[in-house]
């Protein structure tokens, strides 16, 4: 009767997989990164470089690898910023509800109207380019996202009757917060951070591709895309490889949220 | 009607606070704007030039109340780096959009909804699974990348359609919808996955109702029941998410439009970014978010004229 | 009592779940005559639906049908599609018990009704108007002008529920059943619901299978009764021998729980012992009671074939 959460696995072996790859491009690439070499430029697949060369003859397996830090530093770092600033505005609105809350959401709602790429557009215009400002716009692009879900875990959960008990007991609200509240929401925001993972992937790939993201010498793959676009033609593996790389990160991480949230779906 | 005073209410506090929001982020947060526009090389007598010149020298309230004032009369302000007022600026750049954004939702309509009630049919077969794959891999993939792939496949392999360059709907009517598809296709394919998902689960949703139970006795058939009763009540879910579907668009005709070097709204964008050029940029946020709000406020209505359970 | 309209015989319906197949229906063999009620109670889990899904051809997919459905001779169980879809609310129709949830919400109640003339008559769309709202007064709605054009949500329970009959007995169909058609609604309207249905059987010479869990209603309505447990029937015949001299101590003891206002202040009887879900259920090895201490003595009062047998672990 039970069917296997395929999706779970497949989005586990994806993250891991490419994680690990993150993690060897730490202590080892084949070729530098940026180690060019015009005799060698644009040549195809081969045993030598298993993903060809760039237009400089940099090896494009080295600068994925080296590409694949950028995707998980900015996920990560925009992950805790959001999440910081979304546990903040979201547990005072759920927490204290009333007219706090009806005004909090009605900002955080007219916000998200503004597309999540248009927002980060418009912080990037003011805060300028480079991976910092990138994951600060990425961050805050996700703080509305974030604020309604941890709002909506404490309304459910502040109505249960174990919190309501240890308001009776005189607990404070940091405490009832911290200890009771967040860890049975820790299941919601987990599937929050790993979708909005995959959402700050595509977002910085696609600023990164208009030259408003991540900079020279940071290696980015929508940077490289942007490159590998004027050489579409006769190097069409230089564009195709770097964009799958891309697709299975947000994939794997798509397919992790929606396998935990399946999982937990059924639990309850 | 306290319905749709409600909503218009709601509507009206939405373009309000993200005005408000977008003044916000770029007269606050820079810190002094003359200084983000002009260099921090400027002189002391320039940013003073500058700032009457934009009228920055009044306090900020009053520099809401004269933008937003402006731009209810049409008046967007002066672009920096174009010297001319930004609504003469965007004036042959918001057809383009327009035209895209049209035709990737058509598109992902037109696409999404037929294989959506397909996929919801074939639900418990082996190969649901892997359409439901192929869906997600659809979310997963970026748009600007898809449209890469279909230039190459399309315009550089088959030769149907312009690799770039750029026909007015003046010019050559099919030569305009030509230069439109692929990038309309590009951004639709990830809106088309979600619709997909969406209709389908919607579909087996409403299929365990008790009313299509009620049409089965009638003698209904399996068609005459998708199509009379079940697709009806399962569209109002898909009609919810029309207007995040609508923001992704145009979110996605930014990036589109660089690649396929489209002479639109997001095209305008980038470049005014690269050039600092605030008032324009400001501007073109507002529009876009502007014509967001306004097709949700739409799909809002619809929705009721739709469910006759929340009329009025 | 008229000519049996409907004989079931050794009626067995399994479900396959995984690879195991886990029996629903057993043995079951009744029939109904002409301008009878037939009712059918057991406790929920014991089949009465079940029984009429069979009927209807409405079955979940996963299931496997053994035994006779005959209606007037005529064979039901192995039709095709197409014959079932003819059979659907001209021969049989079904009332539901949630008229909540039995309509569409986004349809006029008054295309609902007329949807079943479109589908099996040929008659033009006046026709189709008029008729369905004969049938509306037919089934003392007021107005029915008015709420030919009402959204299911405009209704009350009752209402909706005169709707949903309506649509049962427009076609004039032979056999009439209904599922708990009154559980869903107040005690008042209940009583005129259940006098509706009376007449009609009554003023049409049909037949209907009335399916209860309560007495009461049941004793209001039927000539006949089947009592269910665990897929099976226990015991069945007419409404006065089994009210007044049940056989079987499973009867006696759903008896023993109707209440009473003369048993006033007394606890309410339950029977002691729960239906097995699905899953519990071994092929013959009925009535599927897992024996423990607590609830042996009290299962062997109710079927003495488990101690014919020997207790099971």
């Amino acid at each position: 009767m039970q069917k296997k959460n395929y999706t779970l696995y497949i989005g586990v072996l994806l993250v891991g997989l490419l994680f690990l790859m993150m993690i060897v491009s730490l202590f080892w690439t084949p070729f530098g990164p940026n180690q060019m070499n015009t005799s060698i430029a644009l040549q195809a697949p081969s045993w030598a470089h298993p993903f060809g060369t760039d237009n400089f003859g940099r090896d494009i397996f080295s600068r994925i690898l080296e590409g694949s830090k950028t995707a998980f530093f900015v996920g990560f770092s925009s992950i805790i910023i959001a999440l910081t600033f979304g546990l903040i505005i979201g547990s005072i609105a759920g927490y204290f509800g009333g007219v706090i809350d009806e005004v909090l959401m009605r900002i955080i709602d007219a916000i998200l109207a503004i597309p999540g790429i248009l927002f980060a557009i418009m912080l990037i215009a003011v805060f300028n380019t480079g991976i910092q400002n990138t994951i600060l716009a990425l961050g805050i692009m996700g703080v509305p996202t974030f604020s309604r879900v941890i709002r909506s875990g404490f309304i459910q959960v502040k109505e249960f009757d174990f919190i309501k008990s240890s308001k009776a007991k005189g607990a404070g609200s940091f405490r009832i917060i911290f200890k009771h509240i967040l860890p049975n929401i820790r299941s919601e925001i987990t599937v929050a951070s790993t979708l909005f993972f995959s959402g700050a992937i595509l977002a910085e790939s696609g600023l990164s591709y208009l030259g408003l993201g991540v900079q020279p010498p940071d290696p980015s793959w929508g940077r490289m895309l942007s490159e590998a676009q004027i050489y579409m033609t006769n190097a069409p593996w230089y564009i195709g490889i770097t964009g799958i790389f891309i697709v299975l990160l947000v994939l794997g991480f798509n397919m992790l949220g929606d396998g935990i949230r399946d999982k937990n779906d059924k639990k309850n | 009607m306290k319905f749709l005073l409600k909503k218009f209410f709601s509507f009206i506090a939405t373009i309000f606070i993200v005005s408000l929001t977008i003044f916000f982020i770029f007269n606050v947060l820079p810190g002094n704007p003359a200084h983000a526009i002009l260099g921090i090389d400027a002189d002391n007598q320039q940013i003073k030039l500058f700032e009457e010149d934009l009228g920055l020298d009044k306090p900020l309230h009053l520099r809401y109340i004269d933008w937003i004032t402006g731009v209810a009369q049409g008046d967007l302000g002066e672009s920096y780096k174009y010297r001319q007022p930004v609504e003469d600026v965007m004036q042959d750049r918001i057809p383009v959009s327009f035209s895209l954004a049209i035709i990737a939702l058509l598109l992902t309509v037109v696409i999404g909804v037929p294989l959506g009630i397909l996929i919801a049919r074939t639900d418990g077969k082996w190969y649901s699974t892997v359409l439901s794959m192929i869906t997600q891999l659809g979310i997963s993939t970026p748009s600007f990348w898809l449209g890469f792939i279909l230039i190459l496949i399309f315009a550089v392999k088959l030769g149907l359609f312009p690799t770039y360059g750029f026909v007015p709907w003046s010019e050559s009517f099919f030569g305009a919808l030509r230069s439109y598809f692929l990038p309309a296709l590009a951004i639709a394919i990830s809106n088309i996955a979600i619709v997909i998902r969406y209709l389908r689960n919607s579909i087996l949703d409403q299929s365990k109702q008790d009313y299509v139970r009620t049409a089965k006795v009638k003698g209904l058939g399996t068609s005459e029941i998708m199509y009379g009763h079940v697709l009806k009540n399962a569209f109002l879910p898909v009609l919810t998410i029309l207007g995040l579907i609508t923001a992704d668009t145009l979110g996605g005709s930014i990036i589109i439009e660089n690649v396929f070097a489209l002479p639109g709204l997001g095209n305008l964008l980038v470049a005014s970014i690269e050039s600092r050029d605030f008032p324009l940029i400001q501007s073109l946020i507002l529009i876009i978010s502007l014509i967001i709000i306004v097709a949700n406020f739409i799909v809002d209505l619809l929705y009721r004229v739709i469910d006759p359970r929340i009329r009025i | 009592m008229g000519n049996s309209l409907l004989e079931v015989n050794n009626l067995d319906v399994s479900f396959k779940i995984g690879k195991k197949t886990y029996p629903a229906l057993e043995d079951i063999t009744f029939k109904i005559n002409e301008n009878t009620i037939v009712g059918v109670v057991g406790e929920s889990g014991s089949g009465k639906s079940l029984t009429a899904q069979s009927i209807l051809g409405i079955l979940p997919t996963n299931t496997e049908v053994e035994g006779s459905i005959k209606l007037e001779n005529d064979e039901l169980i192995n039709k095709s599609m197409k014959d079932w879809k003819k059979l659907r609310s001209n021969e049989v129709s079904l009332i539901f018990q949630e008229p909540m949830t039995s309509l569409n919400p986004l349809m006029k109640v008054g295309k609902q009704i007329s949807e079943i003339l479109k589908k099996h008559t040929n008659d033009s769309k006046e026709q189709r108007y008029k008729k369905t709202i004969k049938i509306m007064n037919e089934v003392g709605l007021k107005r029915s002008e008015n709420l030919y054009h009402s959204y299911p949500h405009e209704l009350s329970g009752g209402m909706r529920q005169r709707i949903v009959i309506a649509m049962a007995i427009i076609n004039n169909p032979k056999l009439i059943i209904a599922d708990e058609p009154t559980t869903a609604l107040d005690v008042t309207i209940q009583a005129q619901i259940l006098n509706l249905l009376k007449s009609i059987v009554k003023k049409r010479n049909g037949a209907m299978l009335f399916i209860s869990h309560d007495w009461g209603v049941i004793s209001q309505v039927c000539d006949y009764v089947l009592v269910m447990y665990a897929g099976q029937i226990v015991e069945q015949g007419l409404i006065e021998n089994l009210l007044n001299n049940p056989q079987h101590p499973y009867t006696r003891g759903l008896i023993k729980a109707i209440p009473d206002f003369r048993k006033r202040g007394e606890a309410l009887y339950s029977i002691p012992l729960r239906v097995p879900a699905l899953t519990e259920r071994n092929k013959g090895e009925w009535p599927y009671i897992k024996i423990t201490k607590e609830n042996a003595q009290c299962a062997a009062e109710i079927f003495p074939e488990i101690t014919k047998e020997g207790t099971k672990e």
